[in-house]
C-alpha cells in the first residue's frame, strides 16, 4: 500500500487562485484513484505560491485483477453432432481458453457458451502517469497562459514536477516536464533544490527544512507574528481582516511580520483613505489603539524569516510615506475645485458608451430620485427634497477627483468626505450639508448581501435611484446578464435595490421603479438603440423576480416552496412579499394549509381543463335553484369570511387573513367531496367554475398555495 | 557593498543593468526617438515580439504620459519617466532567476530584503496587446513589471516573449533612500564628488511639458495633426495591401515568379516601420488631447479604436512581410516549407512549422 505524492512546481501562482485550484486538484486525484480502484485511506492537499501538491496515503500498488464472464455463441450454433463448430473455436480463442473449458449458461434467450476471463490489474504508476496529465490540464484557472506550445496551458509556467510512489519517482510528464524527486525550497531562505526522500509526511518535513510551510502552518505563524509585533506597542491591537489574511497566506512560503510606523500627522487624513492605502495597495494590516482609533503603525507580512537590520521595515515605511504623501497631495489638490464645480467635468466621463456621460446619468438620477421621493411620500415616508436633490447632483462628481482616480474603491466615500468639508452653498444649514454628505458617502452601499444599507432615507433613495438607472439603461440596450457573464455587476446592483427596499421598508413596486427609470432615457441618443418597452419590462421583471427570490431564500432563509408561493401571487412589492412570506411560513405547518394547497391545485386543474375545452366560467357566481347544498354553503362562506379576509389582507394583516382562510378547508373539502363541477348543465357548470375562480383568486392573493409542497400525498 | 554610504547613482544603475543584460546576450538598443507612452510601444518590443525569430534586447525608454504630469510638484509622479525594458524571446526557463540576479547586480542583497511576485496582468487596448505576469514587490515597493506576452497587435504570439520593465526612478530612489524622485543623484563627479540630481536634469521638462500638455497644447491643431498622421499611416497600409495582393499567387495560376507583377523586393522593403512611427504619433497626440480634456465621451472609445486599428493593421502586415523576407532569403525554392528559422546570434531550437495557432 504505497503513499503517492504529486507536486506541480510553478512560478508564483496568483494568490486569489491558489485555494480553489488546490482543492480541485485534490478532488481530481481522489476521483481518479477511486475510478481506477486505487483509493487509499486519505488524499490531502498541500499548496504554496510556487506549488500545488497532493498526497494520497496507502493507495493500491495496482488494481485488483478482475474476473468477468463473457458470453459467446448459443449452444445450438456452437456444437454440431456434439462437436464444437468454428464459432465455438473462435470464441474459445478470443477468451484465451481451451474449447473444452467453455461453460454453458442459461440466459433468457436460451443456452449460450460462456467463459471466465481474468483482466490483469494495471499498476498504480502506469495508470497515474497515463491519466494525471489530462487531469492537470483540466484544472480551471480564471486566466491562464501558454509559454512553450500554444496548446499547453497553465496559470504560470510549470518548472518542475515531483511524482513518487513511496521512495520511487514515477515517469509522469506534463507540459514538457518530466517528474522526478527534486523539488525546490524557499527562493531566498534555502538552497534551491530539495530531494524528497519519500512520499508522505517526509515530503512536508523536507519542505519545512527548506523553509516552505503548508497553508495552516503559515496562517498560524502569521497570526503569531502579528500578535508579537503588535505587543511592542502598549494597548495596541491589529485589525482582523479575513480577506487580507487569506491574501498574505497565499503570497508567502515562510512568513514573518514587521511593525512599521508612520508620521502621526497623516492621521489628519480620513481613516477610510489611510486604511485603503494600507490594505488594498500595500497589503498591510492596520493597527488601532485601545479605544479602537487608528494608530500610526502598520503591519507588513514578509515572505522571509526576519529583518535583522530593519532594512525591510525602513523600505516599507518609505513606500507608505510616499503613498500617504500622494494621498494628502490628492486631497489638497482636489479641494482647489469644489464638487459643485466638478459637475461640469462629468460631461467628459463616460458612464457607458451608448448611455452617455456621468453628467447625463446625474440628471437622470436626480429626476428618478424626485419621483421616488413622491412615491414614498404617498406611503408616509419623508425624503428631504433639499438633501436628496443635492446629494444626487453631487453623487458622481468625486469620479473626477485625483483621490478617486487613484483609489477607485473609495468612490462615493470620497464624495461624502469632501461634501462634509466643503462649503457647498452658504445658505445651507450645517445639518443639511452633513445629511447630503452622508447620502453621498453611502450611495454605493450595500456592496454585498452582508454589507449594511445606507444610514439615511436619502442615502437609500440615492442608492436605489443610481442602481435602477444603470440597470434600466443596460437592459434597455439588451445587455442582460447571462450565466457567469455579468460585466456590469447588474445582479449585485439589483440585489442591493431589493435589500434596501426590504430593510428600509419602502412601499415601492419594482415594476413601477424600473418603468420610471427607463423613462429617464426619453429623448436621449441612447434611446434609439433601445429594445421595445414590452420586451424590456418582461426581461427586467424576470430578472428582479430572480433577485427577490434570492433575497427571500438565501438572505432571509425562507423555504423554497414558500418563496415560490409568495412570488406566485406578486413579485413586485418587496416589503409586502417579505411580510407574506413570514405569514405563510408561520401557517405552513397547519394541516388546513396542506389541504388547501391540494384544493388549490385541484381548482387550478379544473379551470385549466375547462379553458382548454373552451368552457367559460360565468361572469359571477350566484345562487341557482340547482345549486347543491355544499355549493351554497361555500358561497355563503365566501360572503361572510371572504369579506373579513379581504379586510385583513388590505391592512396587510396576513397572518390573521391566513388563519381565517384556514377555516375554508371544511366547506371546500365538502364541496369537492359531494359536488361535481363539470356537469352537463351549462348554466350550473359555468356558475360552479365562476365559484372556483373566485375562490382560487381569493386564496392566491397572499400566496399561490398550489406551489406549496405538501407532505405525503399531493 | 554598503548601500547606505555609497549607493549607485542613477546613471550607474542604468549602466549596471545594461551590462548585466548585455552579458546575457541582449542587444543594447538606444531609446526610441519618437514619443511613446511605454517601453512596450518601441518597435524593439512591439514589432520584435511578432513572428518566429528569437531576439534579446535591452534599452532605456523615456515614456511620456501627458496626463500623469504634475508640474514637477509631486515627488513621486512624472510626466516622463524612464523604464529599462528587457525583451527575451523566447523566455529562458530560468528567467525569474535571471531577473533576481539582475537585482543582485545593482547591489540588492536578496537575503536582506522581502521580495514577492504578485499577480498583475498587463493589457494595452490601444495596441491590442496583453500578457500575464506579476508586479515584483521589493519591501513593499513595486519595482518591475514582469510579463509573459500572449498577444500583440491582435496577433497570437509564437514563440512568446517575456518583458521585464524596471521602473528606474523608483529603484533609484530606493537604492539612494530618498523620498523625492528629484533628489536622486543622477551623476557624481569622481574627482570632485559634486553631484547632479534628477531634478537638475529633468525638472524643467516636467514643469514645461505639464504647462503645455494641460494648458497650452492647441487642441484644434493637435486634432489636425492626429488626422494627418492617421491618414498617412492608413495610406501606407493600403499601399502595402495592394502590393501583397500583387505578389500573392493568383487563384488558378501556377505558383511561380512569372505570375507576379511588380518588383519582388517591393513588399519586403515597404516602409511599415514608417507606418508604425505614424501610429505612435497618433497615440501620443491622443494622450495630449486626453490630458487637455479635449476628447468627449462619445469620441474617446472611437479614437482608441482608430489607433488600435492602425496598430493591428501594422502588426499583421509586419508578420506577412517577415514571412516573405524569409522566403526570399531561403531562395523561394519551396516557399511553403519556410518556417521562419534562420541563423541568429544564438543557437535556438528549430521553430516549428506551426507558426501561429489560435488561442482561446
Amino acid at each position: 500500500m504505497p503513499d503517492f505524492l504529486l507536486e506541480i512546481g510553478c512560478e508564483e501562482i496568483p494568490a486569489r487562485m491558489i485555494e480553489a485550484a488546490s482543492r480541485e486538484l485534490r478532488e481530481r486525484v481522489s476521483a481518479l484513484l477511486s475510478r481506477e480502484r486505487l483509493s487509499g485511506s486519505a488524499v490531502e492537499a498541500f499548496d504554496s505560491p510556487r506549488r500545488l501538491a497532493v498526497m494520497a496515503h496507502g493507495i493500491a500498488a495496482s488494481q485488483a485483477d478482475v474476473t468477468e464472464q463473457i458470453i459467446g455463441p448459443s449452444v445450438s450454433d456452437a456444437y454440431k453432432d456434439g462437436q464444437p463448430t468454428p464459432p465455438a473455436h473462435h470464441f474459445a480463442k478470443k477468451a484465451g481458453v481451451d474449447v473444452t473449458q467453455l461453460k454453458k449458461i442459461n440466459t433468457p434467450k436460451g443456452e449460450y457458451l460462456a467463459a471466465n476471463i481474468t483482466k490483469k490489474g494495471r499498476s498504480a504508476g502506469e495508470i497515474l502517469c497515463e491519466a494525471l496529465p489530462k487531469e492537470l490540464s483540466k484544472i480551471y484557472w480564471p486566466k491562464n497562459m501558454y509559454w512553450q506550445k500554444p496548446n499547453e496551458r497553465f496559470v504560470r509556467p510549470v518548472r518542475w514536477l515531483v511524482a513518487m510512489l513511496d521512495s520511487e519517482a514515477i515517469p509522469l510528464e506534463f507540459d514538457g516536464i518530466r517528474a522526478g524527486k527534486t523539488s525546490r525550497g524557499h527562493r531566498n531562505l534555502s538552497d534551491s533544490e530539495v530531494t524528497i526522500p519519500r512520499a508522505g509526511v517526509a515530503y512536508v518535513d523536507s519542505l519545512r527544512a527548506a523553509r516552505v510551510l503548508g497553508r495552516a502552518e503559515r496562517e498560524h505563524q502569521i497570526r503569531k507574528a502579528l500578535d508579537a509585533a503588535t505587543r511592542t506597542v502598549p494597548g495596541a491591537r491589529w485589525r482582523e481582516d479575513a480577506a487580507l489574511l487569506d491574501t498574505v497566506v497565499n503570497l508567502t512560503e515562510f512568513p514573518s511580520a514587521i511593525l512599521g510606523s508612520f508620521d502621526p500627522q497623516f492621521l489628519a487624513l480620513p481613516e477610510e483613505v489611510l486604511v485603503t492605502v494600507m490594505r488594498d495597495h500595500q497589503k498591510y494590516f492596520a493597527v488601532e489603539d485601545a479605544s479602537g482609533k487608528l494608530a500610526p503603525y502598520f503591519l507588513a507580512v514578509l515572505n522571509t524569516d526576519s529583518d535583522p537590520q530593519g532594512l525591510i521595515r525602513h523600505g516599507n515605511e518609505r513606500v507608505l510615506r510616499a503613498r500617504f504623501n500622494d494621498a494628502r497631495f490628492f486631497w489638497e489638490t482636489d479641494q482647489k475645485k469644489s464638487l459643485l464645480e466638478r459637475l461640469e467635468l462629468l460631461k467628459h466621463v463616460t458612464f457607458q458608451k451608448d448611455l452617455g456621460s456621468y453628467f447625463d446619468k446625474t440628471q437622470r438620477v436626480q429626476r428618478l430620485c424626485s419621483w421616488l421621493s413622491e412615491i414614498l411620500k404617498q406611503g408616509g415616508i419623508t425624503v428631504r427634497p433639499g438633501v436628496i436633490h443635492k446629494a444626487a447632483c453631487l453623487s458622481k462628481t468625486d469620479l473626477t477627483t485625483e483621490l478617486v482616480k487613484e483609489f477607485t474603491e473609495l468612490q462615493g466615500i470620497v464624495g461624502g468626505l469632501y461634501a462634509r468639508v466643503q462649503q457647498l452653498d452658504p445658505t445651507l444649514p450645517e445639518a443639511t450639508r452633513f445629511a447630503i454628505a452622508d447620502a453621498t458617502y453611502d450611495h454605493y452601499k450595500p456592496e454585498s448581501t452582508d454589507d449594511d444599507v445606507p444610514r439615511s432615507m436619502e442615502g437609500a433613495v440615492l442608492s436605489i435611484g443610481d442602481k435602477a438607472d444603470t440597470i434600466a439603461g443596460m437592459f434597455a440596450l439588451g445587455l442582460v446578464p447571462s450565466g457567469s457573464k455579468d460585466p456590469f455587476a447588474l445582479r449585485r446592483q439589483a440585489n442591493a435595490i431589493v435589500k434596501v427596499i426590504a430593510e428600509k421598508k419602502l412601499s415601492l413596486r419594482l415594476d413601477e421603479l424600473m418603468r420610471d427609470a427607463r423613462s429617464g432615457y426619453k429623448g436621449s441618443e441612447a434611446e434609439k438603440k433601445f429594445i421595445g418597452e414590452e420586451k424590456y419590462s418582461h426581461s427586467v421583471s424576470t430578472f428582479f423576480r430572480e433577485r427577490l427570490e434570492f433575497y427571500l431564500k438565501d438572505v432571509c432563509g425562507y423555504p423554497y416552496d414558500v418563496v415560490k408561493a409568495v412570488l406566485g401571487a406578486d413579485a413586485e412589492d418587496v416589503v409586502d412579499a417579505v411580510q407574506r412570506a413570514e405569514a405563510v411560513r408561520q401557517v405552513l405547518h397547519m394541516q388546513e394549509f396542506q389541504a388547501i394547497g391540494a384544493a388549490c391545485k385541484r381548482m387550478r386543474n379544473i379551470l385549466r381543463q375547462a379553458a382548454e375545452k373552451g368552457i367559460e366560467p360565468a361572469a359571477k357566481f350566484e345562487y341557482l335553484p340547482e345549486s347543491a347544498d355544499e355549493e351554497k354553503t361555500l358561497m355563503a362562506y365566501m360572503g361572510t369570511a371572504g369579506v373579513t379576509v379581504e379586510g385583513h389582507r388590505s391592512k396587510k394583516e396576513y397572518l390573521d387573513a391566513l388563519r381565517l382562510l384556514s377555516t375554508a378547508r371544511e366547506p371546500v373539502d365538502r364541496f369537492f367531496d359531494k359536488v361535481m363541477v363539470m356537469v352537463e348543465d351549462q348554466r350550473v357548470r359555468s356558475n360552479r367554475l365562476a365559484l372556483l375562480r373566485t375562490l382560487l383568486k381569493e386564496f392566491s392573493t397572499i400566496a399561490d398555495f398550489s406551489e406549496i409542497v405538501t407532505e405525503g400525498k399531493a | 557593498m554598503n548601500l547606505s554610504s555609497n549607493p549607485l547613482t542613477f546613471q550607474e544603475l542604468i549602466l549596471r543593468l545594461q551590462a548585466f543584460w548585455a552579458e546575457r546576450g541582449c542587444v543594447l538598443q538606444q531609446p526610441y526617438d519618437v514619443e511613446v507612452g511605454a517601453g512596450t510601444m518601441s518597435p524593439e518590443t512591439f514589432l520584435r515580439v511578432l513572428g518566429p525569430k528569437s531576439y534579446r534586447v535591452a534599452y532605456v525608454q523615456p515614456s511620456r504620459r501627458p496626463a500623469d504630469g504634475r508640474y514637477g510638484e509631486n515627488p513621486n509622479r512624472l510626466f516622463k519617466h524612464m523604464q529599462l525594458q528587457v525583451i527575451l524571446k523566447p523566455p529562458p526557463v530560468n528567467v525569474q532567476q535571471l531577473y533576481l540576479e539582475s537585482l543582485s547586480a545593482i547591489g540588492i542583497d536578496l537575503r536582506q530584503h522581502d521580495i514577492k511576485f504578485e499577480e498583475d496582468n498587463w493589457e494595452a487596448p490601444t495596441l491590442s496587446a496583453w500578457g500575464v505576469g506579476w508586479q515584483v514587490m521589493l519591501d513593499g515597493l513595486e519595482i518591475t513589471q514582469f510579463t509573459y506576452f500572449q498577444q500583440c497587435g491582435g496577433v497570437d504570439l509564437f514563440p512568446i516573449s517575456v518583458e521585464l520593465t524596471y521602473g528606474l526612478e523608483r529603484i533609484g530612489a530606493f537604492l539612494q533612500d530618498v523620498d523625492s524622485i528629484y533628489d536622486i543623484v543622477w551623476a557624481r563627479d569622481p574627482e570632485t564628488g559634486s553631484v547632479v540630481k534628477y531634478g537638475d536634469v529633468r525638472l524643467a521638462d516636467e514643469q514645461q511639458f505639464s504647462v503645455y500638455n494641460f494648458e497650452l497644447a492647441d487642441v484644434a491643431k493637435a486634432w489636425k495633426h492626429f488626422e494627418l498622421y492617421e491618414a498617412e499611416c492608413k495610406s501606407l497600409l493600403e499601399q502595402d495591401a495592394e502590393l501583397s495582393k500583387d505578389q500573392s499567387p493568383r487563384p488558378g495560376s501556377p505558383e511561380n515568379g512569372e505570375t507576379r507583377t511588380g518588383h519582388p523586393g517591393d513588399r519586403v522593403r515597404f516602409p511599415l516601420l514608417a507606418a508604425y512611427d505614424l501610429c505612435l504619433k497618433c497615440s501620443h497626440l491622443f494622450n495630449i488631447l486626453d490630458a487637455r480634456g479635449a476628447i468627449s465621451v462619445t469620441e474617446r472609445v472611437g479614437v482608441i479604436a482608430r489607433v488600435r486599428g492602425l496598430a493591428v493593421g501594422i502588426a499583421k502586415a509586419w508578420v506577412d512581410q517577415q514571412k516573405q523576407k524569409q522566403q526570399e532569403n531561403d531562395g523561394a525554392v519551396v516557399p511553403e516549407k519556410s518556417d521562419g528559422s534562420e541563423p541568429s546570434r544564438e543557437k535556438k531550437p528549430k521553430a516549428r512549422k506551426q507558426t501561429l495557432s489560435p488561442v482561446g
